[in-house]
């Protein structure tokens, strides 16, 4: 068996996840190597958030196992979080305080040295408004300070929910170097072209099963198209 | 748990959406019993009564508002997905309350014996801050654990009243009758220890209790 340091990043066996009678996820299966890059397609309510916060330690998986960086969930739960990014579809930021205090108090939670969100704040453009609230920025400037959030721990896992959602082109430009690769990632992306060109391995999701699990050099945007119909 | 503390205490300060409320509310409650008693004043039980409960309906209020930002601005996931024990945000939590409680009392307590009290206070000062403190521990440490449940609903101003003030019974006669013989016209009397340590034992088997049990309020 593999020590945790080599396993993959996300190892999962016929996962699944229901909400009351709702089945929200079944049988999801693959592995994702560390470094590389997960992108999941599907359409609205396919499952795709539940797969990340399962993934997040956030939501308990119901059925099958699910391992991320070399530890089973949710036993070892405590073992990943700190090691993991999440950008969610909420910027999981307090509104009355300013990005900067924002970015201090997660420093202090993942006891990281405040310079690092001040320079993360620099490269993505966000200095000279760091000090008003966050209900004060626009959803793109929010967007900005919670990509910021997400990487100030250097996470070895990065789990983006549409992660360019709201940015204009400059900001996307200036964060994309920032959530590109690096830190095994899964990507959740509406934008077909785009995932495909950032992905290693593809997991399209049509009302939480798996439709088709593959490597992104196997396939194209037009075998994806069914997962919208 | 610094850094939690330190957050709520910043935003409260900045939004002022809990102590203001707590504050006014047992302010407008002391006129209105001054009117529906109809007595130019207060002591004894009636006065030790009168103050707990309204100090406690207004707790109920700061309860009530303990977790919105972490449950409506993700601060739960954001705490969750950081290398930090669990309990850290219930204590966290407890003690965020516990400021907001003796903020609220050192201008409400005042206000009561300005307003409803007949005996003058200040030579029982000392032993009725020993009793408050004890009883705001208490208060603190229940209202976090109902408040942490209470959020999970979508009718928390229903559900934390409703598991709070029967939970709270306990605590309110031991606070009112270690408080009554403070509040005498005809001068205090010597405090009585055993309903403090009646406080005292409440704040411990609800700190056990929620020690045990706000991990699991917190999985999904």
């Amino acid at each position: 068996m593999a020590s945790a340091d080599s396993a993959p990043a996300v190892a999962l066996r016929d996962l699944g996840r229901a909400y009351g009678d709702r089945v929200a996820l079944a049988g999801v299966t693959l592995e994702l190597p560390r470094g590389a890059t997960l992108a999941v397609f599907g359409a609205n309510g396919a499952g795709k958030t539940t797969l990340l916060r399962v993934l997040a330690t956030l939501l308990r998986p119901h059925v099958g196992d699910v391992a991320v960086l070399g530890h089973a969930l949710p036993r070892d739960g405590w073992a990943v979080r700190g090691r993991i990014g999440l950008l969610a579809h909420e910027p999981l930021l307090y509104r009355d305080l300013s990005a900067r205090e924002n970015l201090r108090f997660h420093s202090r939670l993942h006891d990281v040295p405040e310079a690092r969100g001040r320079e993360l704040l620099d490269t993505v453009g966000m200095a000279r408004r760091a000090d008003e609230p966050v209900r004060s920025l626009s959803r793109g400037m929010a967007q900005r300070v919670a990509i910021c959030r997400a990487l100030l721990h250097q996470p070895e896992l990065l789990l983006l929910d549409e992660p360019l959602a709201n940015l204009d082109p400059g900001a996307a430009v200036a964060v994309a170097p920032l959530i590109g690769r690096g830190p095994a990632r899964v990507l959740i992306s509406h934008d077909v072209e785009q995932g495909l060109a950032e992905a290693d391995l593809v997991l399209g999701l049509r009302r939480g099963r798996p439709e088709l699990v593959a490597p992104a050099s196997s396939i194209g945007a037009a075998d994806l198209k069914g997962l919208y119909a | 748990m610094g850094a939690l503390v330190g957050k709520d205490l910043r935003v409260e300060l900045r939004t002022g959406e809990a102590i203001p409320a707590m504050l006014l509310f047992s302010v407008s409650t002391f006129v209105l019993f001054h009117f529906a008693l109809d007595r130019r004043s207060v002591e004894g039980e009636l006065a030790a009564g009168v103050l707990w409960v309204t100090l406690l309906f207004a707790a109920v209020l700061g309860i009530t508002r303990l977790f919105v930002a972490e449950r409506e601005q993700g601060g739960f996931d954001g705490f969750l997905l950081a290398p930090v024990d669990r309990t850290s945000l219930f204590v966290a939590k407890a003690a965020v309350l516990f400021c907001f409680l003796v903020a609220v009392e050192l201008a409400a307590v005042p206000a009561f014996a300005i307003l409803l009290l007949g005996p003058t206070p200040w030579d029982a000062v000392p032993e009725l801050v020993a009793v408050l403190l004890l009883a705001d521990l208490g208060v603190a440490v229940l209202g976090t654990l109902v408040g942490a449940l209470g959020i999970q609903t979508r009718a928390r101003e229903v559900i934390v009243p409703i598991l709070a003030l029967p939970l709270m019974i306990p605590l309110v006669i031991a606070a009112a009758r270690a408080t009554s013989p403070l509040l005498l016209e005809a001068g205090a009397e010597a405090l009585p220890g055993r309903w403090l340590v009646v406080l005292g034992l409440y704040d411990l088997v609800f700190g056990l209790l929620a020690f045990a049990v706000f991990d699991f309020l917190l999985e999904d």
